[in-house]
């Protein structure tokens, strides 16, 4: 148990548990590693896994352990076995739902594997949050936006680098030259997840790692238990780089929205660095991860297509639900962050967000800086 | 000094290795990153770099040597 000085780099203040599973689990992790209750999954039998607090909350707290760990918890929890099969239970019950939403995935056309995930993208017809962030959104309503996406920005690109070490050959190459860059060619000030940490300080908000944990919804920790399920396991490789190639794709012409939104709102050069950095960064990494990294891997291992779409269709998926979720709550006059305190309710409605049409679709999608 | 510029279908050159961009007067371009998009179909708000606006305006084209039909 290594305590950090820290805040700023981990590990992550231990979240509120949200339910009865990641309650026992909440409770577990405080004290030396032990053996779980070994029915303790059988709370998620025929839960919808994507909107459920405590399932996505669970899965998070496992997953962390691998990333940048607890405060104040033994990091020998990250391979206790009880903590392991209950991870496994709920990560099961997640991928059935994210496959289900991603749908089937078309057949590869003579190994173009840049232009089916061109279409993926294309074909992405999601509720317009960039558009909304550009021109509408208050500044409390960007702080929101803000506050959900560090979850992820703090620790920006650490899922996809899961991939190296199982990949070999061009696939491998061209990943090492996106992530080169997502750690800012190894200087500390040009990272990306501190070019964020920067935009949350112009906003007034905290830089601390995993500092709004307590605050976000489950469908805001599903999108990053996506990638962390994902890069954890390397069966979901091709996924991985799927996923990623689906960010970088949709990531330089919302970037731009947010950059302007940021203006609009009066913030200054420092605040929207990470968004501009990004217009301009990820229109390089796009054709790298569709081209070199997708086309690499598929041509090295031509049974992972489907896999990559599928890590694609269900990037865009849950970014669409996020961006549902998000809207909706704004357009109802709440809140799109959890109530403070225990205990409040919180359900998902996904059905029918608001649609971009046809042509606006490629310059209204959500969007993740990556 | 080796550098590589490769034309990517419907999108940008992309240029790696061992580069320098200038103006016209000489003046350096910083490049930002070790491997660059140059945009090739003329509508970035970045120019010289893509921003990913060729996507927007369904530019199209090759990613080898164009050749013109014979008339
Ligand atoms: S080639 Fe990308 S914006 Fe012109
Ligand atoms: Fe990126
Ligand atoms: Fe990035």
């Amino acid at each position: 148990m290594v305590e950090s000085g820290d805040r700023r780099y981990g590990p992550a203040p231990l979240p509120q548990p949200r339910g009865p599973v990641s309650a026992a689990l909440h409770d577990a992790l405080t004290s030396a590693p032990h053996d779980l209750p070994a029915d303790l999954a059988s709370e998620f039998d025929g839960v919808d896994p994507i909107d459920n607090e405590d399932l996505q909350l669970t899965l998070f707290l496992c997953y962390e352990l691998h990333y940048r760990g607890w405060r104040g918890v033994d990091d020998r929890w990250e391979w206790q076995p009880s903590l392991i099969a209950l991870r496994s239970r709920a990560e099961a019950v997640f991928e059935v739902a994210v496959r289900a939403l991603a749908g089937p995935q078309p057949p590869l056309l003579d190994g173009r594997m840049a232009s089916a995930l061109a279409a993926a993208v294309a074909a992405d017809d999601g509720p317009a949050l960039s558009a909304y962030l550009q021109q509408r959104a208050t500044h409390e309503q960007f702080r929101e936006f803000v506050m959900h996406r560090s979850i992820y920005h703090l620790r920006e690109a650490d899922p996809h680098s899961w991939a190296l070490p199982r990949l070999g050959g061009p696939a491998k190459a061209a990943l090492v030259e996106i992530q080169v860059d997502e750690y800012g060619g190894g200087r500390l000030d040009r990272m990306h997840a501190e070019l964020f940490r920067v935009t949350l300080e112009r906003l007034g908000l905290d830089n601390g790692y995993g500092a709004y944990l307590d605050a976000v919804p489950a469908v805001t920790l599903a999108g990053n238990n996506l990638m962390s399920l994902f890069g954890l396991h390397r069966r979901l490789r091709g996924a991985l780089l799927g996923h990623l190639a689906a960010y970088e794709m949709t990531s330089s012409l919302p970037n731009r929205r947010y950059g302007r939104g940021l203006r609009r709102l009066g913030l200054d050069k420092a605040a929207t660095r990470f968004y501009d950095e990004h217009v301009e960064a990820d229109a390089v990494h796009e054709q790298i991860a569709a081209h070199d990294m997708c086309g690499g891997l598929v041509r090295v291992e031509p049974h992972l297509a489907a896999d990559v779409l599928f890590g694609a269709s269900a990037a865009l998926a849950l970014d669409r639900l996020f961006a549902a979720w998000t809207l909706d709550s704004w357009q109802a006059g709440r809140s799109s962050l959890r109530p403070r305190g225990p205990g409040a309710p919180i359900t998902l409605h996904v059905d029918e967000p608001h649609r971009a049409t046809g042509s606006e679709t490629a310059s209204l999608m959500t969007g993740l800086a990556c | 000094m080796t550098s590589t510029i490769t034309p990517y279908e419907d999108g940008p050159l992309i240029v790696r290795g061992d580069f320098e961009l200038r103006t016209p007067d000489g003046t350096p371009i910083a490049p930002g990153r070790a491997t660059i998009a140059l945009c090739r179909c003329g509508r970035s708000a970045i120019k010289p770099f893509c921003d990913g606006t060729h996507k927007v305006i369904n530019f199209r084209a090759g990613a080898d040597r164009d050749t013109p039909k014979p008339r």
